[in-house]
C-alpha cells in the first residue's frame, strides 16, 4: 500500500502545478476538487480499517470534492467570469517558483527526523510543497476566486500533514478544524458575491481605495 | 462553570437571532454579556477545578485575558443600545448574533489548555468578525473584509501547521501523542528539536498575523477603519489579546523546551518593527480610525517586546493586556460617537469636537493621553515597567528604540488628535442627528475610570493574578 499512497501524493503535486499553470477558473476549481477527493482517499491508504476512518473519508470527499467546488463554481457563474487576466506574476515564472519550492520542500523535510513507519512516505515534502503552492497562488493571482483556490490548496497541504497525526488529534478537534475551513470558505464565497455586486468584477486589484496617501 | 461560560453567550446568540425587534436586540446583547461578566467574576473568585482529561483549566494567564475581554465586551454591549438608536436604517440582527458567538469562542480560547481546541476557537473568532466588519455594506467595507478574512485565515492556517509539527514532535519522541499544554510541558525535554523549532516559527507567524504584528499587520488599518466603532474596540482590545494569549502558550512551551532564546529574539525584533512602523504611519494620518489602528499595531508591538525581554517586563506585558484593552475601548467608542456626529472620519472635516461634543471629545482626548503612556493612567505603569526592565537588563538599544518610538508616536498622534478636539467647528460641517447621551457616553466613561483606577491603584487580587501569570512565564536558568 505504501507505493499507492506515494503515487497519490505525486498526483497531488501534479495538481499543484496544474493550478499554478492555468488561468481558467472552472478548470482550476475542478483540479482542486480532484485534489480534495484524493485527500479523502489517502487516510484509507495508511491506516487500518475503522468506522471512524470511513466517516472521515466520506466527509472529506463530500466537503472538499463537492460542496466547496460547487460553492466556488456558483460564484464564478454568477459573476460571469471565465479566466484570470493579467496575474501579478506570469504563469511561467510561478510554475518555475513552484518547482523551486517543491525541490526545497524535499530538501527541507530530508533534514527532519521521522518515525520509522513514516520513513518511506513522502507525506512531509508533499505537504510543505502543497502549502507553498497555495501561498504562491494566493499571492500572485488577481481574481478573488483564485485567491480562495490558493487558500484551499494551502489548507490541503496542512491536511496532508495532519494525516500523519491521526490519533494525536481527537476527532472533535479534527471535525472542528474541518468545519472552520468549510465555514471560512463559505464566508469567502459570500464576500466574493458581494464584491462582484459592488464592483461588477472579481478583480481584487480594484480593491485599492484603502491605502496610505 | 466552564459549560456556562461557553453556553450562555450561545443561548444569547440564538435569542437575538429570534427576536424580531431591532430596538430590543441590543438590550438582550447587554443582558447576556452582563451574565457573562457575572460568571467570569465568579470564576475568578472561586477557581473551578480542572476538567476531566485536563482539557479545560483556567490559569492566571487565561483569567487576565478573560477578565479584560468580558469587561470590554459588556461596555461595548451597553454602548450598542445607544449606538443602534442612530443606526436604525440597518438591521442589527447579524451583528448582535455574531458578537455573542464571538464572545463564546473567545471565552473558549481563555479556558482551554488543549492547543488544537484553542486553534479552533481562535479561527472561529476570526470568521465571526468578518460579517461585523462588513456592517456598513459599501465598497470600502467589502475591501476591508476581504483583506481581513484572507490574511487572517492564512495566518491562522499557518499556526495550525505549527501545531501539527508540535504534535509530530511528540510522536517522534515516542511519548503519548498529545496537544495538551500541560502534557507537552511535562514531556518537553524529550521533544525533537528540529520539529519544535519549525513549529515555533509557524506559530509565531500565524498568531503574529492574527495579532497584527508588523510586517503582518496590513489588514489592520483597513479593518479597524471600516468597522463600526464598537467592533473596532472589540478587535483591538479583545481579539488582539486572544492572539497574544496564544503566543503566551507558545512561550510557555518554549521555556519548557529551552528554545526560548530564539523565540524571545524574534519577538523583540517583530515588536520593535511594529512600533517603528506605527511611528512612521501615525504621523499625518488623514483618517482618525486608521490612526487608532496604527496605535493598535504599536501596542501589540509593546506587548511583544515585553514578552521578548522577559524578567520584570513580563509583568508589564500582562498588565498591558488590561491597560491596552480597556483604553482601546475608550478610544474606539468615543471615536465612533465623533464619526456619527460629523458623518466623517477625515481629520480635515472633524474639528472642534470638544465644542460640539464635550463628552465624546473629552473622552477621546483623555483616551489619547492614556494610550500614549502618560501618567496617571494604566498604560503608563505597564510601559514604565517594560522600559525600566529593558535598561536594568542592559538592553540599551532595545530600550532606546522603544523610548524613541513612543516619543515619535506621541507627537504624531498629538498632531492628529489635538486639531480634532480643539478649535472651532467648521461652518460647512454637516449637521447630524447625533447627540451625546448617557447610553453612548457612559460605557467609554466607565472604561476610562477603570483605566484611571488601574493607573493609581491595582487591587490586591488583581496584583496577585498578574504575579501568578508572570510566574508561569518565568525563564528558569
Amino acid at each position: 500500500m505504501i507505493t499507492l499512497a506515494d503515487q497519490l501524493l505525486v498526483l497531488v503535486l501534479l495538481i499543484n502545478f496544474i493550478a499554478l499553470g492555468t488561468g481558467r477558473l472552472i478548470f482550476a476549481i475542478r483540479a482542486v476538487a480532484v485534489q480534495g477527493v484524493i485527500l479523502g482517499i489517502l487516510p484509507g491508504m495508511i491506516h487500518s480499517f475503522s468506522w471512524h476512518l470511513v466517516g472521515i473519508t466520506v466527509v472529506i470527499i463530500i466537503v472538499k470534492g463537492f460542496v466547496i467546488p460547487h460553492l466556488l463554481g456558483r460564484a464564478v457563474r454568477s459573476a460571469e467570469i471565465k479566466r484570470e487576466v493579467e496575474p501579478f506574476l506570469g504563469y511561467v515564472p510561478t510554475l518555475l517558483l513552484g518547482a523551486i519550492f517543491t525541490a526545497f520542500a524535499f530538501g527541507f523535510s530530508g533534514s527532519l527526523p521521522m518515525v520509522p513507519e513514516h520513513q518511506n512516505y513522502m507525506f512531509v515534502p508533499a505537504s510543505i510543497a502543497t502549502l507553498m503552492t497555495g501561498f504562491l497562488v494566493l499571492t500572485t493571482r488577481r481574481k478573488a476566486i483564485f485567491q480562495v483556490i490558493g487558500y484551499l490548496i494551502l489548507e490541503n497541504g496542512i491536511f496532508i500533514f495532519g494525516l500523519l497525526l491521526a490519533g494525536a488529534m481527537p476527532v472533535m478537534v479534527e471535525a472542528g478544524a474541518l468545519l472552520d475551513l468549510l465555514v471560512g470558505t463559505f464566508v469567502m464565497g459570500i464576500v466574493i458575491n458581494q464584491i462582484s455586486r459592488e464592483f461588477s468584477s472579481l478583480d481584487t486589484s480594484l480593491l485599492t481605495s484603502l491605502k496610505e496617501e | 462553570m466552564f459549560a456556562a461560560l461557553i453556553l450562555i453567550p450561545l443561548i444569547g446568540a440564538a435569542a437575538t437571532w429570534l427576536i424580531p425587534s431591532d430596538r430590543l436586540r441590543p438590550k438582550m446583547l447587554a443582558l447576556f454579556s452582563a451574565f457573562h461578566v457575572g460568571i467570569t467574576i465568579r470564576m475568578l473568585m472561586v477557581t473551578p477545578p480542572e476538567s476531566a482529561g485536563r482539557w479545560f483549566h483556567l490559569d492566571a494567564l487565561g483569567k487576565i485575558v478573560l477578565l479584560s475581554t468580558s469587561v470590554l465586551f459588556l461596555a461595548c454591549a451597553v454602548y450598542s443600545i445607544g449606538y443602534f438608536y442612530y443606526r436604525q436604517e440597518r438591521s442589527n440582527r447579524l451583528l448582535c448574533m455574531w458578537l455573542l458567538v464571538c464572545l463564546s469562542a473567545a471565552s473558549l480560547v481563555t479556558i482551554t489548555h488543549h492547543l488544537g481546541l484553542m486553534w479552533v476557537a481562535l479561527e472561529t473568532t476570526t470568521i465571526c468578525m468578518a460579517p461585523l466588519i462588513y456592517f456598513n455594506r459599501n465598497a470600502r467595507s467589502i475591501e476591508a473584509t476581504w483583506k481581513y478574512l484572507l490574511i487572517c485565515s492564512v495566518g491562522v492556517a499557518l499556526a495550525l501547521i505549527g501545531l501539527y509539527f508540535l504534535a509530530y514532535a511528540t510522536i517522534v519522541a515516542k511519548v503519548e501523542p498529545t496537544l495538551l499544554l500541560d502534557d507537552l510541558i511535562d514531556g518537553a525535554g524529550k521533544l525533537s528539536s528540529g520539529w519544535v523549532h519549525g513549529a515555533f516559527v509557524f506559530l509565531l507567524v500565524g498568531f503574529g498575523t492574527k495579532m497584527g504584528l508588523a510586517p503582518l499587520h496590513t489588514w489592520k488599518p483597513d479593518a479597524y477603519g471600516e468597522a463600526p466603532g464598537l467592533v473596532g474596540a472589540l478587535l483591538s482590545g479583545g481579539l488582539v489579546n486572544l492572539a497574544f494569549l496564544a503566543l503566551l502558550r507558545v512561550y510557555q512551551l518554549c521555556v519548557a523546551t529551552k528554545e526560548i532564546a530564539f523565540f524571545q529574539d524574534s519577538l523583540v525584533v517583530m515588536g520593535l518593527i511594529s512600533m517603528v512602523t506605527a511611528a512612521v504611519f501615525m504621523a499625518r494620518q488623514a483618517d482618525f480610525k486608521r490612526m487608532l489602528a496604527y496605535s493598535s499595531v504599536e501596542h501589540v508591538g509593546i506587548m511583544a517586546v515585553a514578552l521578548g525581554l522577559g524578567g520584570k517586563a513580563i509583568f508589564g506585558a500582562l498588565f498591558h493586556i488590561l491597560a491596552n484593552g480597556l483604553t482601546k475601548g475608550v478610544l474606539f467608542l468615543s471615536s465612533g460617537n465623533i464619526h456619527r456626529s460629523y458623518n466623517s472620519k477625515s481629520t480635515e472635516h472633524v474639528r472642534g469636537a470638544l465644542r460640539r461634543l464635550p463628552w465624546s471629545g473629552g473622552l477621546f482626548l483623555a483616551g489619547f493621553i492614556a494610550i500614549t503612556g502618560s501618567p496617571p493612567f494604566a498604560p503608563f505603569i505597564s510601559e514604565f515597567t517594560i522600559i525600566s526592565s529593558a535598561f536594568i537588563q542592559g538592553r540599551m538599544l532595545v530600550g532606546a528604540l522603544f523610548l524613541l518610538s513612543l516619543a515619535i508616536i506621541f507627537i504624531g498622534m498629538a498632531l492628529t488628535v489635538l486639531p480634532m478636539v480643539m478649535g472651532e467647528v467648521p461652518v460647512e460641517s454637516e449637521t447630524t442627528l447625533y447627540r451625546d447621551t448617557i447610553g453612548t457616553v457612559g460605557p467609554p466613561l466607565v472604561l476610562l475610570l477603570l483605566v484611571l483606577m488601574l493607573g493609581v491603584w491595582i487591587p490586591e487580587p488583581l496584583l496577585g493574578l498578574l504575579r501568578d501569570g508572570a510566574l508561569l512565564l518565568e525563564v528558569k536558568p
